[in-house]
């Protein structure tokens, strides 16, 4: 979870930032303007200034935000000159843009504004398509407009090229001011409120916000394009409105909500993704007639509202029972919410001098809320409400209190794909109750001077800790909650109250699990629990455990040194553990079938202790028993599903026929128990205990849980390696879905929600409790990801296209193959670990493009899919996706704020260590910008910040080798090597571009001590010939294998691969560890597969492996035939 | 790095050299050998001395026997008491191994609390456990356990496996991540020169300004003697299994014996 802010407005205009991490607001780094609105999302935070003018503040990055310019040089050859910039007249200009229609010199392209600044000159893109072209960059046609290729044939008559160029935003940190209007022929109108938001509605790479104003004149307008690359946006545009707006709340996803100056409340229709700005208004009435809606504040799905008589009003957009029976509740936490906050303010005077600002801010969330949209202004204290600073106060009827309110995304009931005209129908005002009963003085809302929330807060002030601190966990259970933004800041100026003026959730994330501690301070614990995390560090606990250990150990040795011969009291015997499971059967038909289990253990003659786990069933009504002796489990990996508590054990023998034992719990904590216990004896017999070694192997099922692997010293022998079905690989506690690690104990894991986590040493965590897990390093984790099921529809003459397909067809809601019904409401999450956090959406990103509506199209079932409809086109479908969520424990700790798509560490730098280099790491960022890691160090792993290396497009795949080779692939499937990277020189100096192998694109790529690996998109594993000190870049690609879906090339150039469609005695299975055989100096290809641990494996890194084998002593023998020699099975 | 499994292992593997040798005045029938035996610290006096009453009721009339107990030096041996707890309070400065002689006549009715089967020591057993669990979880832990955990608890220790026991007792040592701690420690703190058999006083692991409490703060609170290093004190928790948790920082750890 990363660290958000929540941003402030004091009365001075000073504007605040409170972290989700801190307890102190902290004053905005750029404070020279003074502020009477903000309104934030994560990465920006919109402000109107005392000036009237508009600024938005672009939060710092160690990303920096580019966009690129383009223009094409084109070109006519002529029988005299050759190609030369002489055009025909018909022909387009000379520099144009990619159509030939606009004229574009160079020179002509200026910078959009201040805030902008050029990376570098003006530079030919030599890259086609993925494909390197002739010096020069130039592409050859027929004629303008055509299709252009590499190559120069005898009718090429034309040519062209593009020049690029990057620009970077450079107003990091600071208000960088928005020009006010563009069209000189409106009026000066300054503008009154801002909402931003809009951010669910499109997903990167279109990144969109929703910047809303409201002028004084009551006129709304919209900032055009306004998105993470292009954080100003470039025009307001004018929406006509039905009356003189007030004021307008823009919630994270479609709902935008307006106050008019009668008191009615506006609501846009027809906001969606294609339609950012919505097509037309709808009034809706306020709850009372004499009582106009004097303020509004949206979320996802609820609105709320303060009318004139300062009444609270709340409005659910699901339907109204729904909403009642939740509406309560909210605005009974808002009640307390409120005096939570008197508390905060009775805090704050008891603090004095304290420099920095103390927070008083009261919050509540709900499963995975967002702070949304903005929130309200709030006074506190009545006598300092008129030392109000008046500059920034134009409308006397300001607002008085209200809040803002994300919800819960558990309160969307499933299956609701709601838009906003359902919102509208729906949105019946319902009256949540008043917010603060018995606080709430019905008061003339528009004199200022008369706050009725002032008279609240000294009434009962000793209640209020206990009610403030208890309500926080117990509020996490609903789905509609508030943010209550109030406070007080520490009084350090001529004022003895300073008070906020203006509160913005916006861009702050805070989730249940894991509540900031901003309201622990309010408790009256504050010291305390800064205390807290002071007076014991973890070293010192480290340290103190030790000298208890070394106490005891001492004592053991004065107790027992000389009596060692005496008898034991207690003879050693055995114990047996017995339960009932369900075993899935060895014989067909495979189905559960209820077990007893006994697991014996018992201690050895070499005082070695050893486990034997039998399997008590019944077939034919005859009694059997099967028996599995732990010492030969080489994993124990949970299956989790809708509905089985499952775990499979894998012997080399099982592992070999894909078909390991599985057997089934009746409850997770029964699992659990079971998993603990039987994975400790195998750890136990095997001698394996504490962390992992700095050269472990580490892989991750496609269930995300994290396995690792001891390497022994013969893995890696050039005779006789150890086959790899005997690895023996144990759990550690997390999700991930992929981690790669080095030789000194770095290693680095990305969930499936692309945070960046880092290894903290510790082992256990997840189902792995007590003795199986560290007791320190272990940390809450949590992992979100898509689930996916398409909607299909077919064409038919007279209705067009409907959900009534031929009997013949698919489900019409199924999964990707169509081969599953996957119906909204059936659909569960992928096992009972995930929980969901979203409501059903149509995903837009699904390979293909789709139109605007999420459709694509095909001339019928099952079929390549396109994004548009032709002719041809009898049938369609849509993918729709939901979030859900799974939160677990595991010795991880994020690494903030950039989410990744890909890392790789140098397998092994002992010298770059030696001379103070940092251990080099690069990343690609989730949107494809490459990162250098500086500052990574084995006892510093996770490093201190990101460099950035530019690129021309998005990148995919990276891999640095053990001398600094970095390689990587971009997103069109070319590979590129990076120059001159040495420790001294962490980011190199510039890309080649490597071609791809023919027609394939490139997908990944891993780089040993010398070799070079990539994979394409089609599962084959190529090498790199030719590699040599002088020439890094290499000459050709050599193919190895198919049906290849990872590769990891270790510090001894080995290869170890994810394989699928892996013979076994029983099945194929996808998803196999395979070991490359016959790896050597002279024959890097190597000429075999070695099969280990199998079906559902996703990821593999050997790269922390340098453990060479012993020196054979037989080096005369003839080398013998590796175990296996054929490639994996081409299906 | 030292973990807690490590301290946990060593004190449960925690061993005693004794040798036991039979009252001058008892009859027996031929000379009684002493016998001797590795005591475990954490278990109970007659719940490992099967083999010392084998060996001695050998050389004895049977008419000659009834309920075994133990003294040393003159003190009967409270068989409901830890024996790591036994031999610190009472011979932890002599000479190894302990030694304990052996009664079975004159059974001590006002000193010591009778035997009669390896049930009472169970159900003492587990009371301890339950009151232990009272502190710490309100007893919520211990009452959601099935009967076949308790079992698994006392089969443990009888057995002295660790693995056993500690798959049931962690949960029992246990407590929400929110909270620093338990509700109360258990603890009970035995001394040799008291007209009281133990003191025990509920104490919170975090001070009410949120400090942690160390061991150190717990002895002065609730035995400002025992901070005077003159007196000799034992610090034995009830519910013996527990081993001392984070909150007792590095300096205290010298006031525990």
């Amino acid at each position: 979870m990363p660290n958000s802010v929540l941003w402030a407005v004091d009365l001075f205009g000073r504007v605040y930032t409170l972290s989700t991490a801190g307890q102190y607001w902290e004053l905005c780094k750029d404070s020279q303007l003074e502020f009477k609105r903000v309104s934030a999302t994560t990465q920006c935070c919109w402000g109107i200034a005392c000036d009237n003018q508009v600024y938005v503040y672009v939060c710092a990055s160690d990303v920096p935000i580019r966009r690129r310019e383009e223009a094409y040089e084109n070109q006519r050859w002529n029988p005299v000159g050759g190609f030369c910039e002489k055009l025909l007249l018909s022909d387009r200009w000379a520099w144009s843009d990619v159509s030939g229609l606009q004229h574009r010199p160079l020179d002509g392209v200026a910078l959009p504004s201040p805030h902008w600044e050029w990376e570098s000159d003006w530079y030919v893109d030599e890259n086609f398509g993925g494909e390197p072209t002739e010096k020069g960059g130039w592409t050859y046609a027929i004629d303008f407009p055509a299709t252009y290729t590499r190559d120069k044939k005898w009718n090429s008559c034309v040519r062209r090229r593009k020049w690029i160029r990057y620009r970077r935003y450079k107003s990091r940190d600071i208000w960088a001011k928005i020009p006010s209007k563009d069209d000189p022929k409106e009026l000066p109108d300054p503008f009154n409120d801002l909402s931003v938001g809009g951010w669910e509605i499109t997903e990167e790479p279109v990144g969109r916000l929703s910047v809303w104003a409201v002028s004084l004149q009551g006129k709304v307008w919209y900032r055009e394009d306004v998105s993470h690359s292009n954080p100003e946006g470039s025009s307001w545009s004018l929406l006509d409105t039905p009356g003189e707006v007030v004021q307008i709340s823009c919630g994270p996803h479609d709902l935008l909500w307006a106050t008019l100056w009668e008191g009615q409340a506006l609501v846009r229709e027809g906001i969606n993704r294609s339609n950012p700005k919505g097509s037309s208004w709808s009034v809706v009435e306020p709850p009372g007639s004499e009582n106009g809606v004097m303020h509004v504040s949206v979320g996802v799905n609820v609105v709320w509202a303060v009318t004139k008589d300062q009444k609270v009003w709340g409005i659910g957009c699901e339907d109204r029972t729904v909403y009642f029976r939740q509406g309560v509740t909210p605005s009974e936490l808002s009640g307390k919410t409120w005096k939570a906050i008197v508390v905060a303010r009775e805090c704050d005077r008891s603090h004095s001098g304290s420099s920095s600002s103390l927070l008083s801010a009261g919050c509540f969330f709900g499963d995975e809320v967002r702070g949304s949209g903005e929130s309200a202004p709030s006074d506190t204290d009545a006598s300092s409400e008129v030392e109000r600073p008046g500059p920034g106060q134009p409308l006397p009827a300001e607002p008085l209190d209200d809040s803002k309110y994300p919800t819960g995304s558990s309160a969307s009931g499933p299956g609701a794909g709601r838009t906003a005209e359902d919102t509208t129908e729906d949105a019946c005002p319902a009256e949540g109750s008043r917010a603060a009963g018995p606080d709430t003085h019905p008061g003339p809302a528009p004199t200022p001077a008369e706050l009725p929330w002032t008279n609240i807060d000294l009434k009962e002030p000793k209640k209020v800790p206990s009610h403030s601190a208890a309500g926080f966990p117990e509020t996490t259970s609903l789905s509609s909650l508030g943010l209550l933004p109030l406070g007080l800041e520490e009084p350090y100026g001529v004022d003895d109250h300073p008070l906020w003026a203006w509160v913005s959730g916006g861009g702050c994330v805070v989730e249940a699990c894991a509540m900031p501690r901003w309201f622990t301070v309010q408790a009256g614990l504050s010291p305390s629990v800064q205390t807290l995390s002071l007076s014991i560090t973890p070293a010192q606990t480290a340290a103190w455990r030790k000298q208890i250990f070394q106490q005891l150990t001492e004592r053991t040795k004065r107790e027992l040194e000389n009596f060692r011969h005496y008898e034991q009291a207690v003879e050693q015997s055995v114990w047996v553990k017995t339960g009932a499971l369900q075993w899935w059967c060895d014989w067909k038909p495979h189905k559960w079938v209820d077990v007893r289990v006994a697991l014996e253990q018992f201690t050895g003659h070499d005082g070695a202790r050893d486990s034997i786990l039998f399997i008590y069933y019944v077939v034919h009504e005859e009694k059997k028993y099967a028996h599995i002796f732990l010492n030969e489990v080489v994993a124990l990996v949970p299956v989790l599903n809708e509905t089985k508590h499952s775990f499979a054990l894998y012997t080399p023998e099982r592992t070999r026929q894909r078909w390991p034992v599985r057997l089934a719990a009746a409850t997770e904590q029964d699992m659990n128990d079971w998993l603990a216990l039987l994975s400790l004896s195998c750890c136990e017999s095997r001698k394996v205990q504490g962390r992992p070694s700095p050269q472990a192997i580490w892989s991750i099922t496609c269930k995300g849980d994290i396995f690792v692997s001891e390497p022994s010293p013969d893995l890696e022998a050039h005779e006789h390696p150890l086959p790899c079905d005997q690895m023996f690989w144990r759990q550690i506690g997390g999700h991930l879905r992929m981690v790669e690690a080095n030789s000194q104990g770095v290693v680095w894991g990305i969930g499936y929600d692309h945070t960046a986590w880092v290894y903290t040493g510790g082992y256990g965590g997840g189902c792995f409790q007590g003795l199986a897990s560290s007791t320190s390093n272990i940390y809450t984790q949590s992992d979100v990801k898509c689930v996916h099921i398409y909607e299909n529809q077919r064409w038919n003459p007279v209705t067009g296209y409907t959900s009534r397909g031929l009997p013949t067809d698919r489900y019409m809601w199924s999964d990707a193959s169509g081969l599953q019904e996957c119906t909204k409401a059936g659909t569960k999450p992928p096992s009972l670990q995930w929980a969901w956090v979203s409501d059903w959406f149509v995903d837009f990103s699904v390979p293909g493009g789709t139109d605007q509506e999420g459709w694509q199209y095909a001339s019928d079932f099952p079929a390549s899919y396109h994004g548009s409809k032709t002719m041809k086109d009898f049938v369609r479908r849509r993918c729709w996706a939901r979030k859900c969520k799974l939160v677990t424990s595991g010795p991880w700790l994020e690494v903030p704020p950039i989410t990744l798509r890909d890392v790789s560490i140098i397998p092994e730098s002992p010298d770059a260590e030696r001379s103070g280099h940092s251990i080099a790491l690069w990343a690609i960022s989730d949107k494809g910008d490459v990162l250098c890691r500086l500052g990574v160090s084995a006892l510093n792993p996770a490093g201190s910040s990101w460099l950035h290396v530019g690129t021309d497009q998005p990148f995919a795949s990276i891999s640095i080798g053990a001398c600094y080779q970095v390689w990587a692939v971009a997103r069109d499937g070319s590979a590129f090597y990076r120059g001159s990277v040495y420790p001294s020189q962490p980011a190199g100096d510039c890309w080649y571009h490597i071609p791809s192998p023919p027609r394939q694109r490139l997908k990944q790529v891993s780089v040993g001590q010398t070799s070079v690996y990539a994979l394409d998109e089609n599962g084959n594993l190529w090498y790199r010939q030719g590699i040599t000190p002088s020439y890094p870049q290499g000459s050709s690609w050599e193919h190895v294998s198919n049906n290849v879906c990872r590769v990891s090339v270790g510090p001894l150039d080995q290869v170890w691969v994810i394989a699928n469609k892996v013979q076994g005695s029983h099945s194929l299975s996808r998803g196999t560890v395979c070991h490359r055989t016959g790896v050597q100096p002279h024959e890097p290809k190597g000429h075999g597969w070695d099969y280990g641990i199998g079906g559902g494996w996703d990821h593999i890194s050997v790269r922390a492996n340098a453990t060479r084998a012993p020196r054979s002593s037989s080096q005369e023998q003839e080398p013998s035939a590796p175990p296996e020699a054929h490639g994996p099975v081409c299906c | 790095m030292t973990d807690d499994k490590d301290v946990l292992r060593d004190v449960w593997f925690g061993r005693i050299p004794t040798c036991f040798t039979l009252y001058q005045d008892e009859i027996t029938e031929r000379e009684a050998e002493p016998y001797y035996l590795l005591l475990p610290r954490v278990s109970y006096l007659t719940l490992v001395t099967d083999k010392v009453k084998k060996h001695f009721q050998k050389v004895m009339r049977q008419e000659d026997i009834s309920e075994i107990w133990f003294e040393y030096e003159g003190t009967p041996l409270k068989w409901h008491y830890p024996i790591g707890l036994l031999f610190d309070l009472l011979a932890s400065s002599s000479a190894l191994p302990w030694n304990i002689t052996v009664h079975f006549k004159s059974f001590p009715e006002k000193d010591l609390l009778h035997c009669p089967s390896k049930d009472a020591i169970e159900a003492h057993f587990m009371s301890c456990m339950k009151e232990a669990d009272a502190l710490k979880h309100k007893s919520q832990v211990i009452n959601e356990m099935q009967k076949k955990d308790h079992k698994q608890l006392w089969m443990g220790l009888q057995n002295d496996r660790f693995d056993q026991f500690w798959a049931i007792n962690r949960k029992l040592m246990e407590y929400p991540a929110e909270e620093n701690g338990f509700r109360y420690i258990p603890f009970r703190i035995y001394q040799t020169t008291t007209e009281r058999p133990f003191i025990q006083k509920l104490f919170r692991p975090v001070a009410a300004d949120g400090q942690l409490h160390t061991l150190g703060d717990l002895l002065k609170e609730v035995c400002p003697s025992a901070v005077d290093p003159e007196d000799r004190v034992s610090l034995c928790r009830s519910g013996w299994s527990a081993v001392v948790r984070s909150w007792l920082t590095a300096t205290s750890t010298s006031e525990f014996k």
